[in-house]
């Protein structure tokens, strides 16, 4: 059976890497003692994958990962033996079945579902606020054009955010936005925060936010009207 | 909008922590780390690995320690490692003090820096922690405001060349005295009792306690010691190391820590014993750790399940110098392989002699094609082989060779020395007419449909480095230039062979080994050289890219310091050697025997076989008291 995880990291894990929090959760399922499906071969591993990595110093309340396991005692138990093999930084929030896929189709794992993401942006020390700049989200959002500089191999390319950007607004002080994720076409928070504070012409030194990212999305719909799911509502109760 | 805790609590800030290579070093918080209320114990120990965290978390001993102290309630043990390179520096320039892990206080704060000394090239690191945490190099200059300098570990054997940087040196295994030594400390405290006072106590009252500036050294016109003693009649002037001897009764890490980050030794690790009979005359391990001491069955076995249980760890290593010495060695091993299937545990099982036993083993829990065997003739030639006691024959190589090959393997690593005592040009040849040899048995014993690709031989040679307490303690090193020339003879010996092309060849660096040998056997005069080279920036002197010779050779003239005279003398039966006032336990006349037997190229039976009386049997256990064959009679 195939499981979803959804759960959140944060505090001093936010300095983990996407691969050193694989082989956390190696490790805890081992220690929680859950009957995880291992691959067949010589060096066996545990069937795993993770919806999209988070970049290092961000924390999050809404990341996935998939398990298979071959048995279990229901959700419950085993949201509670994980949670207890964790690590301070990680709550286990959800737990979920995804349904048998139909005959002769695959399950869609979590990273291939994963079609936009929403963030939250905060000022660590809380001298400022998002709030002061209410007013202008909207005249943001209005642009038809949202240009971020990217550094790659070939030198600076720049790319249009805009159609990317799905939503964006201040709530409690906070920059909140959800962008397309996933093979989509990834938008960086970053990316987002910077362009933010180009067009209100702000300066903000660097690491004054937190980035937090609250969840991740499947999309239901089509391309012409997209129609935005949390990760875990693919999954079901057990 | 409910949000998550983003609130840093660490010693380094999220800029600081977001601008280094590998934050997860510095931020504590593993599984099985230890939390304890500050307030509520008497002593803060602070361990420390002086080398990157990846290196420290890797090692046993710490982790037996940090179990032990934690034990105690009045006492909360955390861990120290070296910052790398990238955030030395920022410590430096932010003037932040180096911290402990778990609490993310400063190490100054502390009542104990315990620094594991395991190898030579950390000595610029050392100084390094110091520093950083804001404590003065050197002993004499500290004051009631710093923690106690401890340093223990297997270069505590020779102190000597950091005695000045130390308040005191743990000599031997810990588990014995360091109860006795936290006690007199509290003691001390609770009289109102300074710094010096504590110090003395120690070295008076604490066995294995060396407390270097409470002893004196005076040297001859030619630089070799005319005496060395302790500067009061109070004070003893010989320590001798300290030894657990039931090892199912000394406390063992069973919930292991589980780094974030991937450690060298990413697995659960289980002593099954200490010591070695083999007594290779080369060998500092296999005479400092006299006698060969056992746990029992039932505790390893208990010890794999619970490590296992509670470390969630996917491979589980057993460590011993000679594991195929442990008596018990095939019941431990079906245990771990039911065990390990069950729950798809790797068993990895290094130090096993290549027989058909272990081969059979290993044919089981690895996969042979990915894997390579491993054999250390440590010298080409039977000869030389004899002279250093390595009681491996050459037919025994080629039969293991041959039974891996037809065993599956074809990858075969080979281990050896160059620059041993005696060692002639003829003895290096004998390292690639065996490397060779083996080659060919490949080809003699695997039918060509077979063959699982060619045969692949790798040689590694490093430089012999003479220790204290070995037989070779005497004896003088090669120097740079005749270490390289051998390394080429090697080389040039290695492509004239028939299979030469199956065979590639590495060796280690020179410089690096020249500096081992100056640590290894130096004395006091050597720290200067080393606070010298730590002043101009050396750091890291066991990482290639951190390695600057160039430095450390201005820092050898500025101080004066003769590198010729601490490698290439061979040394006098009654020269006074720099840590000829600590006691292994194996006597001086021993060790002189066995470098004349050495020279006269004897071989000396192991400890199973017949008894030396080294003088290991004062320890009253161990292998010292097992049924021999030559006790029959």
């Amino acid at each position: 059976m195939k499981v979803r995880i959804k759960f959140s990291k944060y505090g001093a894990l936010r300095f983990i890497g996407h691969l050193d929090l694989m082989r956390t959760f190696q490790k805890a399922l081992r220690r929680a003692d859950i009957d995880v499906t291992y691959t067949t071969g010589f060096s066996p591993h545990q069937v795993m994958t993770f919806a999209a990595p988070l970049g290092m110093g961000l924390c999050s309340i809404g990341e996935y990962m998939d398990i298979e396991v071959d048995s279990h005692r229901g959700a419950a138990d085993l949201k509670e033996r994980l949670q207890a093999a964790c690590p301070e930084g990680i709550d286990i929030l959800s737990v979920r079945a995804l349904p048998e896929p139909e005959p002769n189709k695959k399950v869609i794992s979590a990273m291939a579902s994963v079609s936009a993401a929403a963030y939250a942006a905060v000022f660590k020390d809380g001298t400022r606020s998002f709030s002061d700049w209410a007013s202008q989200s909207e005249a943001f959002l209005s642009q038809t054009e949202i240009l971020s500089q990217k550094e790659s191999k070939k030198g600076t390319v720049t790319v249009n955010l805009r159609p990317g950007i799905r939503e964006l607004h201040v709530e409690d002080g906070a920059l909140v936005f959800t962008v397309d994720a996933g093979s989509r076409g990834n938008i960086r928070p970053e990316q987002v925060t910077e362009c933010f504070f180009a067009f209100l012409g702000v300066r903000v030194p660097a690491n004054a936010l937190q980035l937090i990212r609250l969840e991740l999305y499947a999309d239901r719909g089509t391309p012409e009207k997209p129609d935005f799911v949390p990760l875990e509502a693919l999954g079901e109760e057990f | 909008m409910q949000l998550p805790d983003f609130q840093n609590r660490l010693a380094l800030p999220d800029e600081i922590l977001l601008s280094v290579e590998k934050p997860a070093r510095y931020i504590g918080g593993e599984i099985n780390a230890v939390k304890k209320d500050k307030r509520r114990v008497a002593i803060r120990f602070a361990m420390c690995f002086p080398d990157v965290y990846e290196i420290g978390m890797s090692h046993l001993g710490i982790q037996i320690l940090y179990e032990m102290f934690n034990r105690y309630e009045d006492v909360w043990c955390e861990r120290v490692y070296s910052p790398w390179l990238d955030l030395d520096r920022i410590l430096r320039k932010e003037k932040i003090p180096l911290f402990a892990l778990e609490s993310q206080d400063p190490v100054k704060d502390f009542d104990f820096l315990g620094i594991t000394l395991q190898y030579e090239m950390c000595y610029t690191n050392i100084l390094q922690i110091l520093d950083l945490s804001g404590i003065p190099l050197l002993a004499k200059n500290r004051g009631a405001d710093c923690p106690i300098v401890i340093g223990g570990g297997p270069c505590v054997y020779n102190p000597e060349p950091v005695a000045p940087f130390f308040d005191l040196f743990y000599i031997g295994e810990g588990e014995t005295a360091y109860r006795q030594l936290l006690d007199l400390y509290l003691e001390n405290k609770a009289a109102g009792g300074d710094r010096k006072q504590f110090l003395l106590r120690a070295a008076r009252e604490v066995p294995g306690i060396y407390v270097p500036s409470l002893y004196d050294v005076t040297y001859k016109e030619d630089g070799t010691i005319a005496s060395f003693g302790p500067v009061r009649e109070d004070v003893p002037k010989t320590i001798r190391k300290e030894i657990a001897m039931d090892l199912d009764r000394v406390p063992y890490p069973d919930k292991p820590l589980v780094p974030y980050l991937k450690p060298v030794q990413d697995r659960v690790v289980l002593e099954i014993q200490r010591g070695c009979i083999r007594g290779c005359r080369f060998c500092q391990a296999g005479q400092i750790y006299r006698p060969v001491r056992e746990k029992s069955l039932e505790t390893l076995k208990e010890y794999a399940a619970a490590m296992l249980k509670h470390t969630g760890q996917e491979e589980i290593s057993l460590n011993s110098l000679s594991s195929s010495d442990y008596s018990r060695l095939e019941e431990l091993v079906d245990y771990l392989m039911e065990t390990c299937r069950e729950k798809k545990v790797n068993i990895s099982l290094p130090s096993l002699r290549i027989d058909a036993f272990s081969l059979d083993v290993m044919g089981k829990v690895q996969d042979v094609k990915k894997s390579s065997l491993t054999f250390a003739p440590e010298a080409g030639s039977q000869r030389l082989r004899d002279v250093i006691n390595k009681g491996l024959t050459e037919e025994v190589i080629l039969q293991g060779a041959a039974m891996a090959f037809a065993g599956g393997w074809s990858r075969v690593k080979l281990y050896f020395m160059l620059g041993l005592p005696t060692e002639t040009e003829e003895d290096i040849w004998e390292i690639a007419r065996l490397c060779n040899r083996i080659a060919a048995v490949y080809y003699d014993v695997v039918p060509k449909e077979k063959r699982n690709g060619p045969v692949q031989i790798v040689a590694s040679t490093s430089f012999f480095i003479p220790k204290p307490f070995t037989p070779f303690q005497w004896a003088s090193m090669c120097t740079k230039d005749a270490f390289l020339q051998k390394a080429g003879l090697t080389k040039h010996a290695i492509h004239e062979q028939l299979n030469q092309k199956r065979i590639k060849y590495n060796w280690h660096e020179a410089d690096v080994s020249v500096l081992e040998g100056v640590f290894a056997r130096g004395d006091r005069r050597v720290a200067d050289v080393i606070l010298k080279a730590y002043e101009k920036g050396c750091l890291y002197d066991a990482w290639g890219e951190s390695f600057h010779y160039d430095r450390w050779l201005e820092a050898f003239a500025e101080c004066g310091v003769d590198i010729g005279f601490y490698n290439s003398r061979t040394r006098s039966r009654d020269e006074i050697l720099p840590w000829d006032f600590l006691d292994c336990g194996v006597s001086r006349d021993f060790l002189w025997k066995e470098w004349e037997r050495a020279q006269a190229q004897i071989l000396t039976p192991n400890c199973r076989q017949a008894c030396q009386g080294c003088g290991a049997r004062q320890f009253g256990g161990g292998v010292c008291f097992e049924k021999r064959e030559d006790m029959d009679s």
